[in-house]
C-alpha cells in the first residue's frame, strides 16, 4: 500500500510542474491589464505605467516567472489586488467554506441519489424507476443557479423558513475558534450548539441545491451497477439459497456495485468543487470558486494560479483517496497494484 | 474514543444547542440589532486605505467614515434629500480656516484623538498631505487637481496650527482638500509598521484604519463583510447615532432585493432600476434617488478618423439616438434626461444641463446625405460589459435606431477589465461611457473631458482652439473671482461642445438607495458612497 501511494505521489508531480507553467502562461495571455484596471479611472498614462512597476508588470515574462517559482518554494502564492489578502491565506480561509458545502451537498446527493439508484434497479420499468429517471433528468437540467434562486425565493421570500441567504452565518453570529475551518464541526469543538444549528440552516439550502444538481449521475450509476450486478449468476445463487431479499440486494449485490459508483463519486466531488461557483455567487457564500472567478474578471494573476494550483493538488489528492478505497472495497484490485 | 462515550456527549452536545438556541430572541440581542445597521452591496473594499495601490470605490466608502479631513462640506437640501453644498465648508478636524491671498491656515481641534487615543497634530497633518502627494496614482492625481503636488506646500507652523501654501490661483484647492483623499492618517502608528521598503506603510492601512473618525473598522473579511465600531470620542462632529455597520456583500441583485423586502437588511444602493422602479411602487421602503452631480452618460465618437470627423455625421448620429426609449425602457425614468431642451432656451450657467437635440431620424437623414454617406456606413458600438444592465439594452436601442440612417453597427462588448485600457488607446469609433467629477465645477468638467490638452477622459481626441481658449478663460476668471468673465466663458465652451458634438450627452445617472422605513439621515455627497456618521435607525 505504501508503495503504491508513494508510486502515484511521483506520478502526480510532472502534472503539478505543468499545471504551474500553463496557468502562469494562461493568465498573462488573458486580455486585459491589471495595471490599468487597478490604476482606477482617473488615472494617466503615467499612474498606470507607475502601478506596473509597483506590481513588477513590467519585468519580462521569464523574469516573472523566475519570482514566481521563487515565491512558490516558500509556500508564497503572491497576493490578490481585488481582496487586497495574501493568496494563500485568502485560500486557506475559503476553502473549508467550499469543501463544507461541497460535502455537505455531496451527503444530500448520495442520501437520495443512492436508494434512488437502487430501489430503481431492483424494480425496473415500474414507477420508481421512472420516478428515478425524471427526477435526475429534471435535476440535471435546471442550471444551478436557478435552482437555488428558487428555493430562496420559496423558502426564505414566500415563507420565511430559511435564513437570509447572508453567507455561513448569520450577521449576529461570529465565526467558532478555527480547527478544521467546518463550522459545523468547530461549533461542536467548542461546544456552541447555537452557533451549530445557526450554521446548519445557512447550509441547507445551498447544499439541497448543489445536491438537486449532482443527484444525476450518482443515480444513474447506481442504477446501471445494480442491475448489472443483479443479474449475475452470484445473486442468483444467493437467491436460490434462499437468503432474505435485503441481504442479497444490501450485503451482496450493492457492494460489488460500488466501484464505479465509488468513481463517479470522485468524479461528482471534484466537478462540484469547481461548479458552485454558482451556488457561491447566489447565497453570497465566502467560498474559493467565487474567489477565482471574481480574480478572473479583474485579470488578477495570483489568485487564479494559487486556485488553478489548489485544484490541481486537490485533484491528486482525490484521485488517490480513491485508489485507495478501490483497494478496501476490491480485494482485487491490492492485488493487482 | 469509545462508539458509547461518543454517543453520550454527541447528545450533551444536542442538549447545549437546545438549552442556548433561545439565546437568538434574547432582549440583549433585540437592543443589538437595534444599533446595528446591516448593508448589502454588490462588492466590497479590497483596501481599507484610499492612499493605497488601486483602492477600488467601495474602500473609499471606509475611508470617508474612518478618517476625518481638515475640511468637510454643509448639507443642503436638494428635492427633499440632504445634497453636500459645494460652496459651504464646514470644520471637522480643524476649528477655524483663514484663506489668505496664497496660503490658507488651519487651526486644529485641540481636543481631536486618533483611534489609539494619541492626539492629532500638525506633523500628522503634513505627514498624510505629504503621503497623499507622494505615493502616485488617483490619491496623487486627484490631489493635482487642486494645484497641491508639492510637499512643501504644507507647513506645520506650531502643534497646532497647519497652513498649506498655494501653488497659483485655483479655486478648487480649498474644495479638493475636503475630498476623500486629504485624509488625516495617524503617523507616528503607521511610521512604526512602514518598511523600507513601504516608507508610508501603505501595507498596514490596507488592512487597518489608523485614522481619528467616527468609525473605525472592526473587522474585515475581504469579499465576505466589514465591520465598523463606533469611535465613541469622535470630535470631528455629533455623536452618530449607529454604534455597529454591519457590511456584508451579496453577489446576486435578486438576493439584495429580497433580504431587503424581508426587513433583514436595512439599506442597500446598487440595484437594477426595474427593482428600484417596482419598490418603489410596492411602497414598504424608503427610496431616494438623486442625480449624480457633474456626471453624464454619453455616445462618444472618435473625432479623429473618417467617418466621425465630420461634423454633418456627428449631428446626424445625434439626430438618431433613441433617447426616449433609453428612458423609459433601459433607466424606467431614473435619470435626468440631457436632450430635448426647448429650441429657444438660452444657454444656462451651468454643468451638466441639456442639449437641444431630439429624436428625428428624418433630419437625420438628410444630414447624412449633406455629409456624403446618403447609404451610410458601418461601424462597432462599443461598451463596458462591467455596467452591462444599462449599457447593453442603451446599445441595442441605438444599434437599431442607427440602422435606419444607414449606419449598420457591430455591438462590440469588452470586459471590465480591459475597458480601460480599450479607451485609453483612443481608437475606439463609436462607444459609450460615463463621466462624473467629484468636484462639481463646470470648468473641471470640461478641462478633462474636452479640453485639447486630450487627458484621458478627452476620450474623443477632440481639439479646438476656441474651446481651450474658454476653458482656460473661465478657469482664470474663476480664480480671479471675475464672474462676468466666467459666466461668458462657460456659456462659450458649452455652446461649442454642443455646436461640434464630439460627445453626445444622453441622460445624468440617479444614485438610487434602498433603505426600510424605520432608517433615515441618509445624505447625499459628490462620491455617491453612504456616510454613516448620519444615519438613524428607529
Amino acid at each position: 500500500m505504501g508503495n503504491l501511494i508513494l508510486k502515484r505521489l511521483l506520478l502526480a508531480v510532472p502534472s503539478l510542474i505543468g499545471v504551474v507553467i500553463v496557468t502562469f502562461l494562461l493568465t498573462r495571455a488573458l486580455p486585459g491589464d491589471p495595471a490599468a484596471y487597478f490604476a482606477g479611472p482617473a488615472a494617466t498614462a503615467e499612474a498606470v505605467e507607475e502601478i506596473r512597476v509597483k506590481l513588477g508588470l513590467d519585468q519580462p515574462l521569464i523574469v516573472q516567472f523566475v519570482r514566481y517559482i521563487g515565491d512558490l518554494s516558500h509556500g508564497d502564492l503572491g497576493s490578490s489586488l481585488t481582496t487586497g489578502q495574501p493568496v494563500a491565506a485568502e485560500i486557506k480561509r475559503r476553502l473549508p467554506a467550499s469543501a463544507e458545502l461541497t460535502l455537505l451537498g455531496l451527503l444530500v446527493s448520495m442520501a437520495i441519489a443512492v436508494p434512488l439508484g437502487i430501489l430503481a434497479a431492483t424494480q425496473p420499468g415500474s414507477l420508481i424507476d421512472h420516478a428515478c429517471r425524471v427526477v435526475t433528468t429534471a435535476g440535471v437540467s435546471l442550471p444551478v443557479f436557478f435552482t437555488g434562486l428558487i428555493l430562496i425565493y420559496v423558502f426564505y421570500y414566500k415563507l420565511g423558513w430559511a435564513p437570509a441567504p447572508l453567507g455561513r452565518l448569520d450577521i449576529f453570529f461570529s465565526p467558532p475558534p478555527q480547527v478544521t475551518g467546518f463550522y459545523l464541526i468547530d461549533s461542536l469543538i467548542a461546544g456552541n450548539g447555537a452557533l451549530f444549528v445557526a450554521s446548519l440552516k445557512q447550509l441547507i439550502l445551498p447544499a439541497l441545491t448543489l445536491g438537486i444538481f449532482s443527484l444525476a449521475p450518482i443515480a444513474r450509476m447506481t442504477r446501471a451497477s445494480m442491475l448489472a450486478v443483479l443479474s449475475s449468476d452470484f445473486v442468483r445463487s444467493a437467491r436460490a439459497s434462499g437468503l432474505s431479499s435485503f441481504t442479497v440486494v444490501v450485503t451482496y449485490a450493492f457492494r460489488n456495485a460500488m466501484l464505479p459508483v465509488i468513481t463517479t463519486l470522485g468524479m461528482v466531488f471534484s466537478f462540484l468543487l469547481g461548479a458552485n461557483v454558482l451556488v457561491e455567487k447566489v447565497f453570497a457564500w465566502p467560498g474559493i470558486g467565487s474567489f477565482a472567478v471574481e480574480a478572473l474578471i479583474a485579470s488578477d494573476f495570483a489568485p487564479v494560479q494559487g486556485f488553478v494550483l489548489t485544484m490541481a493538488i486537490m485533484y491528486v489528492a482525490l484521485n488517490l483517496i480513491i485508489d485507495i478505497l478501490y483497494g478496501l472495497i476490491d480485494p482485487r484490485m491490492r492485488l493487482e497494484a | 474514543m469509545k462508539r458509547r462515550e461518543f454517543l453520550r456527549s454527541m447528545s450533551a452536545v444536542a442538549a447545549g444547542g437546545m438549552v442556548s438556541a433561545p439565546a437568538v430572541w434574547s432582549p440583549a440581542k433585540a437592543q443589538s440589532r437595534q444599533e446595528t445597521l446591516l448593508i448589502v452591496s454588490e462588492s466590497g473594499p479590497n483596501n481599507l486605505d484610499i492612499h493605497g495601490v488601486g483602492t477600488n470605490v467601495p474602500g473609499y466608502e471606509v475611508s470617508w467614515n474612518c478618517y476625518d479631513r481638515l475640511i468637510s462640506h454643509e448639507m443642503k437640501t436638494v428635492n427633499g434629500t440632504p445634497y453636500y453644498d459645494r460652496d459651504k465648508f464646514k470644520m471637522e478636524l480643524a476649528e477655524d480656516m483663514k484663506i489668505g491671498d496664497m496660503s490658507a491656515t488651519f487651526k486644529l481641534k485641540k481636543n481631536a484623538t486618533f483611534h489609539d487615543g494619541t492626539p492629532v497634530t500638525a506633523k500628522d497633518v503634513k505627514w498624510s498631505l505629504d503621503r497623499a502627494v507622494t505615493v502616485g496614482g488617483f490619491p496623487t492625481f486627484q490631489m493635482g487637481a487642486g494645484s497641491l503636488t508639492k510637499p512643501e506646500q504644507f507647513v506645520v507652523v506650531d502643534d497646532n496650527t497647519f497652513r498649506v501654501d498655494f501653488l497659483r490661483k485655483d479655486r478648487l484647492t480649498i474644495p479638493d482638500l475636503a475630498v476623500i483623499v486629504p485624509c488625516i492618517v495617524n503617523s507616528e502608528l503607521v511610521k512604526k509598521n512602514a518598511t523600507e521598503k513601504d516608507p508610508w506603510g501603505l501595507e498596514y492601512t490596507k488592512q487597518n484604519t489608523a485614522g481619528s473618525g467616527a468609525y473605525r473598522v472592526a473587522s474585515w473579511t475581504a469579499g465576505t463583510e466589514v465591520i465598523f465600531e463606533r469611535n465613541e470620542n469622535w470630535k470631528g462632529g455629533p455623536l452618530p447615532k449607529i454604534k455597529r455597520i454591519v457590511w456584508r456583500i451579496v453577489p446576486s441583485a435578486g438576493n439584495r432585493r429580497a433580504l431587503l423586502e424581508r426587513g433583514d437588511a436595512d439599506i442597500s444602493y446598487d440595484l437594477p432600476n426595474k427593482d428600484f422602479v417596482e419598490l418603489k411602487d410596492a411602497g414598504k421602503l424608503t427610496i431616494v434617488s438623486t442625480p449624480y452631480s457633474n456626471g453624464i452618460q454619453y455616445i462618444g465618437m472618435n473625432v479623429k478618423t473618417p467617418p466621425f470627423d465630420n461634423l454633418k455625421v456627428r449631428q446626424a448620429v445625434a439626430y438618431a439616438i433613441p433617447y426616449q426609449k433609453i428612458m423609459d425602457a433601459v433607466l424606467f425614468g431614473l435619470s435626468k434626461p440631457m436632450f430635448g431642451a426647448p429650441a429657444d432656451k438660452a444657454t444656462e450657467v451651468a454643468w451638466p444641463q441639456p442639449t437641444k437635440f431630439n429624436t428625428d431620424i428624418a433630419k437625420a437623414k438628410q444630414l447624412m446625405a449633406e455629409a456624403g454617406y446618403p447609404n451610410g456606413f458601418e461601424t462597432t458600438l462599443s461598451f463596458d460589459l462591467g455596467f452591462a444592465g444599462v449599457n447593453e439594452p442603451l446599445c441595442v436601442l441605438t444599434q437599431e435606431s442607427l440602422a435606419q440612417i444607414g449606419i449598420k453597427c457591430t455591438i462590440n462588448k469588452i470586459p471590465g477589465a480591459t475597458w480601460r485600457t480599450e479607451l485609453n488607446k483612443k481608437t475606439l469609433p463609436l462607444y459609450t461611457n460615463v463621466f462624473s467629477g467629484w468636484l462639481d465645477y463646470p470648468e473641471y468638467f470640461f478641462i478633462w473631458c474636452y479640453h485639447g490638452k486630450n487627458s484621458i477622459f478627452n476620450t474623443m481626441s477632440y481639439q479646438s482652439k476656441t474651446l481651450d481658449g474658454f476653458v482656460d478663460g473661465a478657469v482664470t476668471a474663476a480664480a480671479e473671482g471675475n464672474k462676468a468673465t466666467y459666466e461668458t466663458d462657460v456659456k462659450g465652451f458649452v455652446d461649442t461642445a454642443f455646436t461640434d458634438m464630439p460627445r453626445i450627452p444622453i441622460y445624468q445617472p440617479y444614485v438610487n438607495v434602498a433603505m426600510q422605513k424605520n432608517v433615515s439621515g441618509y445624505q447625499y455627497w459628490f462620491h455617491r458612497r453612504l456616510d454613516y456618521r448620519s444615519l438613524v435607525k428607529a
